[in-house]
């Protein structure tokens, strides 16, 4: 209990707050401007947070991650353009109910919704994530070489774009994890005689690439033109009946959120869909959707923020990220010499504690922000994406730089912002690559281990209960799929017998 | 896909691949490997019929461009400094590929360049190669 109350003095910290507050404007800045996603501001941003105490630096990441969430609703509501992937949904009704001159209702219940779902994820984490933390303590190598197996093949199952191609990137990933010295012989392995190859690729210039200039480059192509802001929005507070008919989609899609965040891959993008789905199931008029259903906005909104805080769970308890945001989290505080894992909750309380309970003020802070600012952040909107774009570049490149102040970085950035590109032209998510790079060490030191300790037999891993079961789970997880197809295909053949029967329609709307 | 898979295996067989037993260096780069090549293939296979790909078009050529820039920033910023590599890549940026007007364009390249000085040479005192 004192750790949480030290946590809190740790927030309270002047030079914390302060980046606290910037984590959360540039969150809601880049969340209102479409393009450039969370994972991306992070990873551009990485070489700022060099010089910060690891406590600063991640409590500022993560306002950039949860106020994005916020930040993506007002051009979802206002201009049918979701200025984040999470906030899709919200806009079927969110700009719906604007086209009625009730934007204000949807953005206001969109923060309450939002502060009650990231509230409500915290107090369970603070709960939940040390004794995950605690049960992780007796986890040897084999458990983790199966933890780490599972979390790459759920993100890559997951994410969108192909499931061979997400599994593709994964492998490439894994695969440049092996660059440079190899950890228990010293062998230099693929560097092609390049120094600065020898001590293996930096995490930074690939998420930075990837990421940031991937995504730049990939905007240059003229997808964002043309928007037309509206002059201003009155009355953002929703009304006392608004407020009740979304009560129970508040809640309801901050515990789906909750649960969704937790399991690698689900994170906010796929819980607000889901909560959105839930609610429409649920409803007794599932028609009203889409034409300007407040609970339509309430739950994904209260799913997409509780996720982005219950995805910290897998991070900070068991050392393994849950989604591509996570990655560049995990990347930022192994640079800051901090390891996520089971014994952070013991060894470093200040940085636990002080993270977790910064996100109570964030969310404060939010709510404050964007119901009075709202119109403060929709003329940012204004400003060009050909007047943003060469900025965001030269941060990135001089960024890069300044990390190791070596030139080299910078060429690495651009040449994993070309890939990032082609991926993205050809339909690969850069996501699973980067964060199978990350577990790529992880993974490769703790299986050779575990074969070390179990003379070369690959069935011990079956016989130690939790590497078993989560080994039986990605079976799963691999067969399940097919499984679908399957029964699919089965559906579909009935679907062409009896062709006036044509109920299953909704159901994959919905989906 | 399966040229890189091909290549890694190869490169892991050099490395010693080692046994289960014994693990070597090359063991794991081999496994992933290996993975890739069938993954390549797959993605090979599937590739005729579906076209989940975007075509490249005369939209690309700005990228192209882009690309070009930065790799001229990074020949020369060693030499000579960020700044004149820094308000060119902007000008370029802004003029050409964003099609703004000279006068924004070559206020705001001088605007980025000022900032960028005072906070990367200014206040993060960085090492970053300048002229003053």
């Amino acid at each position: 209990m004192s750790s949480v109350l030290s946590g809190f003095a740790v927030v309270i910290e002047p030079e914390n707050l302060l980046y606290c507050l910037i984590g959360v404007v540039i969150g809601m800045l880049i969340g209102v401007l479409p393009g450039l996603g969370p994972a991306a501001t992070i990873a551009i941003l990485l070489p700022l947070t060099f010089g910060l105490e690891p406590v600063t630096a991640v409590i500022m990441l993560a306002g950039i991650f949860y106020g994005a969430q916020y930040g993506g609703t007002i051009t979802s509501v206002l201009l049918r353009l979701p200025g984040e992937a999470s906030s899709v949904v919200t806009v079927f009704d969110g700009h719906a109910l604007a086209r009625q001159g009730r934007a204000g209702a949807a953005l206001g219940v969109a923060a309450i919704g939002s502060f009650v779902g990231g509230t409500l994820s915290i107090i369970v984490l603070s709960l939940v994530a040390p004794l995950v933390a605690g049960f992780a303590l007796d986890f040897g190598p084999p458990e983790y070489t199966a933890l780490a197996l599972l979390g790459i093949l759920l993100v890559a199952t997951i994410s969108g774009g192909g499931r061979i191609r997400a599994l593709t990137a994964a492998a490439v990933g894994l695969l440049l994890a092996t660059v440079g010295r190899d950890d228990f012989t010293s062998a230099e392995r693929f560097t092609l005689g390049n120094l600065s190859l020898a001590d293996g690729l930096d995490f930074v210039p690939i998420a930075m690439g990837l990421f940031g200039l991937g995504e730049i480059l990939y905007n240059l192509e003229d997808r964002h033109r043309a928007i037309k802001v509206p002059a201003h929005v009155a009355n953002v507070w929703p009304s006392r009946a608004d407020l009740r008919q979304s009560s129970g989609a508040i809640g309801r899609g901050s515990a789906l959120g909750f649960v969704l965040g937790i399991l690698p891959g689900g994170g906010a993008v796929l819980s607000s869909m889901a909560a959105y789905a839930l609610e429409k199931r649920r409803s007794k008029h599932p028609e009203r959707f889409g034409k300007g259903a407040i609970e339509g906005v309430a739950a994904p909104e209260s799913a997409n923020n509780a996720a982005a805080t219950s995805s910290y769970i897998p991070l900070l308890s068991l050392g393994v990220p849950a989604n591509a945001t996570m990655a560049v989290i995990f990347g930022a505080l192994l640079i800051q010499g901090v390891t996520p894992g089971p014994q952070l909750v013991t060894e470093h309380p200040e940085l636990f504690w002080g993270v977790v309970n910064s996100m109570y003020l964030g969310n404060v802070l939010l709510l404050i922000m964007s119901i009075p600012l709202v119109g403060l952040f929709v003329r940012i909107l204004r400003v060009r994406a050909t007047v943003l774009a060469p900025i965001t570049v030269l941060i990135t490149l001089v960024g890069a730089y300044t990390v190791n102040n070596s030139v080299f970085d910078i060429g690495l950035v651009i040449a994993f912002g070309v890939l990032g590109y082609l991926m993205k032209k050809f339909g690969f998510e850069p996501g699973p690559l980067v964060l199978a790079f990350v577990l790529g060490s992880l993974l490769e030191t703790s299986l050779r281990r575990s074969l070390l300790l179990f003379g070369g037999d690959p069935t011990g891993f079956l016989t130690r209960p939790i590497s078993g079961t989560l080994l039986l789970f990605l079976l799963l997880v691999v067969l399940a799929p097919a499984a679908q197809a399957l029964l699919h295909r089965r559906a579909n053949r009935q679907n062409q017998l009896d062709w006036a029967n044509r109920q299953d329609q909704d159901s994959r709307m919905s989906r | 896909m399966t040229v890189l898979g091909g290549a890694g295996i190869a490169g892991s067989l050099s490395l010693g691949a080692g046994s289960p037993s014994a693990p070597g260096p090359g063991t794991w780069p081999l496994i992933v490997s290996g993975v890739l090549v069938v993954l390549g293939l797959a993605l090979a296979a599937r590739a005729r019929h579906t076209g989940e790909a975007e075509r490249f078009t005369r939209n690309g050529l700005p990228v192209a461009a882009a690309v070009a820039t930065m790799i001229v920033f990074v020949a020369v910023v060693a030499t000579i400094g960020f700044e004149i590599p820094t308000a060119l890549l902007a000008l370029v940026w802004l003029r050409f590929l964003g099609g703004e007007s000279w006068r924004l364009s070559i206020l705001t390249s001088l605007g980025v360049v000022a900032v960028f000085y005072a906070l990367f040479v200014g206040a993060l005192d960085v090492t970053i190669p300048h002229l003053f």
